[in-house]
């Protein structure tokens, strides 16, 4: 993985031993069961905004940590790793917005609260199933947002929203015109409908014309992290496995045909972490190429870890299709990442279209 | 030009060489040579070399620059890595490349250092540094190729000497060598301890080589045949049967220097696969190339090869921090073939026809290039241990998966 500053490694061991400890894979079964209305528990983000990650992003005069994408980035992938759900990656997707994107007085304003775990909040974009940032139909008139915004995430829960609309990025409080109903989906997290309807919204009026290009660039770079984790573990249980299961009197993980598999599937999580790391690296130099960088490492992650998912349940044979097993949360969770922020397909396109192919 | 610093008021040490450096080349480097990298000609044997090129190589060897960091007590530049990189820069600035290369500087050197006694090491490296030894490698035989271990060719104990009969195969630039580093059997009733390493005399005329014609027309192999060879035991490495671990550890500088930082500029040279289909397929109303499919195939080709490089990024600052190798370094090889072999498919069908021309009129030089370099990228991924034997080797070393029993 990157070379990290110690402060950096740092917290990417406390995230580990939290999420390995704290919430291992079975928190999250036992979440799925008790299924709470905000689709994530409380009480683990709470830990978490103690532990300071809500304030990851935010600058030390505003009471978080300013520690940038690869410091955020190296915490999401741990909880990937045991798909831990709390709202941590929406929450910060909205807070690239506003630093990016707001005044003195909105950063001020809403900065600390996100820092101090106070307020969950999330990035509304798409009006439709599928990424697409260019078709926007939502609309503000006399500082009143309307338009029905699909499949948010946390959208159940969160108190403000950053909500795109036809001529720029607004925010928007979850409560007076904000409509929101439940979509249960395959991973158990939270998404909803939100439907706005006359809300009042507040623009985010700095950030330049690629505001929002900006914003999902950086949600889909945290999401790629989250993709990390969840790949590199899922690829981890399966060589266990391997390891374990007897067949034809031999351990599965002696068979050549199983162990060149696996080393392909190693082969492209190796890349897969550097181009993840890549575009993380970008966005914390602010290097010219983060768009590039960035749909490299979706579209990396996106095809990795659909590779990786898929043979964790092939290779686990009958058993991974059982719901008592873990395989199952990592497919439908991985193939709810790949969709949202861009699939693979629409980062090569923009990749192409970016290098003047 | 931009002045250089003064080297009374430098803080960092690593300026003052910097200095030094540019100073240097600026006397030695023939302007006359810049950008014109034969490194590969060389190699491959190659035309006569002009007087600059000849007097280039002289400075370089006689500095020990070729081989940076190797001791200077052997003809080596005697610097240290950080220095060594302001080298690298100083010399990518001014377009000068390294004229010492080749097998004695990539593997058999660094593998000497380590093993060699010092009458070897003082025997054998400054040749080496200065360019003047051409060593070749004789491991792989008819019947040992993946499995290495397997080889037959046999060394018989006469006291002071021993006598090499056999046949070696693949033997890199065989044709062209004064030197064979080898392994050999000494002892029929073991496998891996029955092998030793030995240095062989290209000269002698009990050694026979045969150039190996490819599919590509070009014979960078040869078969090579050892008939009643004298090789004195003081051209032994290590003990007899040691010559497994040591031709292992070869193996490892070998995998480097086929997969590392080398072949990076290799890999985004030559005419970008977009321009190229643009120039042959045409563009659409909106500038895009005109094949759609072709269009997404060249996204893939060229995000594999980002996130290569970014790979090989990686893997060089963690060995950094680590003090040690990156696993991500394991993964270098196979991927470097497939991303070699795949963006010589990708050109080859751009130029259609074209790009399948052999010889004669009626083609470009970048189209007759282009077949021989689809045809001879086909070894990348048998050659140095094949992308199979590169699994074998991450299922079991990294993962920790089992032989079958």
């Amino acid at each position: 993985m990157a070379v990290l500053t110690e402060e950096q490694t740092m917290l990417r061991d406390m995230a580990r031993e939290w999420a390995d400890n704290e919430s291992p894979v079975t928190a999250f079964r036992k979440m799925r069961a008790a299924a709470p209305v905000e689709g994530y528990d409380p009480a683990a983000w709470s830990e978490q905004a103690q532990m300071g990650w809500a304030g990851i992003l935010v600058p030390e005069e505003h009471g978080g940590a300013g520690m940038g994408y690869l410091a955020l980035g190296s915490v999401l992938e741990q909880l990937g790793r045991t798909l831990v759900a709390t709202p941590l990656g929406a929450t910060a997707a909205a807070t690239a917005a506003i630093i990016l994107g707001g005044s003195d007085e909105q950063k001020a304003k809403w900065l600390p609260k996100i820092a101090a775990g106070e307020v969950v909040a999330t990035v509304a974009v798409d009006e439709g199933p599928n990424f697409d940032p260019v078709r926007i139909e939502a609309s503000v008139s006399g500082g009143k947002l309307s338009g029905t915004k699909e499949f948010v995430a946390e959208g159940d829960s969160a108190q403000l929203f950053v909500v795109a609309a036809s001529d720029g990025l607004y925010l928007v409080e979850g409560d007076a015109g904000v409509a929101r109903a439940t979509r249960k989906m395959a991973d158990s997290r939270s998404h909803a409908q939100v439907a706005f309807d006359g809300a009042p919204a507040d623009k985010l009026a700095n950030g330049g014309d690629d505001l929002l290009q900006k914003v999902c660039d950086r949600a889909a770079a945290a999401t790629c992290a989250e993709m990390l984790g969840m790949a590199e573990s899922a690829f981890e249980q399966t060589n266990d496995y391997l390891k374990t299961r007897v067949q034809f009197g031999q351990k599965l993980s002696t068979f050549q045909a199983l162990q060149h598999r696996m080393a392909k599937m190693f082969t492209e999580l190796e890349m897969m972490r550097s181009a993840v790391e890549g575009a993380l690296e970008a966005i914390d130099a602010d290097r010219p190429d983060v768009a590039q960088s960035v749909s490299l490492a979706k579209a990396v992650a996106g095809d990795t870890l659909h590779l990786v998912s898929r043979e964790m349940i092939q290779l686990h044979g009958g058993i991974g299709m059982t719901d008592e097993h873990d395989a199952g949360f990592y497919i439908k969770r991985a193939q709810v990442l790949e969709t949202i922020w861009g699939n693979a397909a629409w980062h090569r396109e923009r990749f192409a279209r970016l290098s003047g192919y | 030009m931009a002045t250089a610093p003064d080297t009374e008021t430098l803080a960092d040490p690593l300026d003052a060489f910097r200095v030094e450096a540019r100073e240097w080349l600026a006397k030695n480097f023939p302007s006359s040579l810049k950008g014109k990298d034969n490194a590969m000609s060389a190699v491959e044997g190659g035309s006569e070399p002009t007087a600059d090129e000849v007097a280039w190589k002289k400075a370089m060897g006689e500095k020990g620059w070729g081989v940076p960091t190797w001791p200077k007590e052997y003809g080596g530049g005697g610097l240290s890595r950080a220095e060594a990189r302001v080298l690298q820069e100083e010399m990518g600035r001014i377009g000068a490349w390294n004229p010492i290369g080749g097998m004695g500087v990539m593997m058999f050197g660094p593998t000497l250092l380590e093993y060699g006694t010092e009458e070897q090491k003082h025997e054998h490296i400054p040749a080496i540094a200065k360019g003047e030894v051409r060593w070749c490698q004789g491991y792989s035989e008819p019947g040992a190729g993946s499995d290495l271990a397997s080889l037959q060719t046999f060394a018989e104990d006469k006291g002071d000497y021993y006598v090499v009969n056999g046949q070696k195969t693949w033997t890199s630039g065989g044709q062209w060598a004064d030197k064979c580093f080898a392994l050999v059997r000494t002892d029929k009733t073991k496998k891996h301890e029955g092998i030793t390493f030995v240095l062989i005399d290209m000269n002698d005329p009990g050694v026979e080589v045969r150039p190996i014609r490819l599919i590509s027309g070009q014979s960078p192999f040869c078969e090579t045949f050892f008939n009643d060879v004298k090789v004195p035991k003081k051209d032994r490495v290590g003990e007899e049967g040691q010559g497994w671990t040591i031709g292992k550890r070869l193996l490892q500088h070998e995998r480097t220097s086929l997969s590392g930082g080398g072949s990076a500029s290799r890999l985004l040279g030559g005419t970008p696969l977009s321009k190229l289909a643009k120039q042959y397929r045409g563009e659409d109303a909106e500038g895009r190339i005109a094949d759609p499919d072709l269009r997404m195939r060249i996204v893939r080709h060229e995000m594999d090869t980002r996130a290569f490089m970014l790979t090989m990024r990686r893997a060089a600052l963690e060995a950094k921090a680590n003090q040690g190798p990156s696993a991500a370094s394991s993964i270098m090889k196979n991927v470097g073939a497939r991303i070699t072999q795949n963006r010589a498919e990708l050109g080859m069908e751009i130029m259609g026809m074209a790009g399948l021309g052999w010889e004669g009129e009626g083609f470009s030089e970048e189209e007759l290039a282009q077949t021989r370099t689809w045809l001879w990228g086909k070894a990348v991924s048998i050659y140095g241990g094949s992308t199979e034997i590169q699994n074998n080797i991450i299922a079991k070393r990294i993962l920790g998966m089992l032989d079958h029993q």
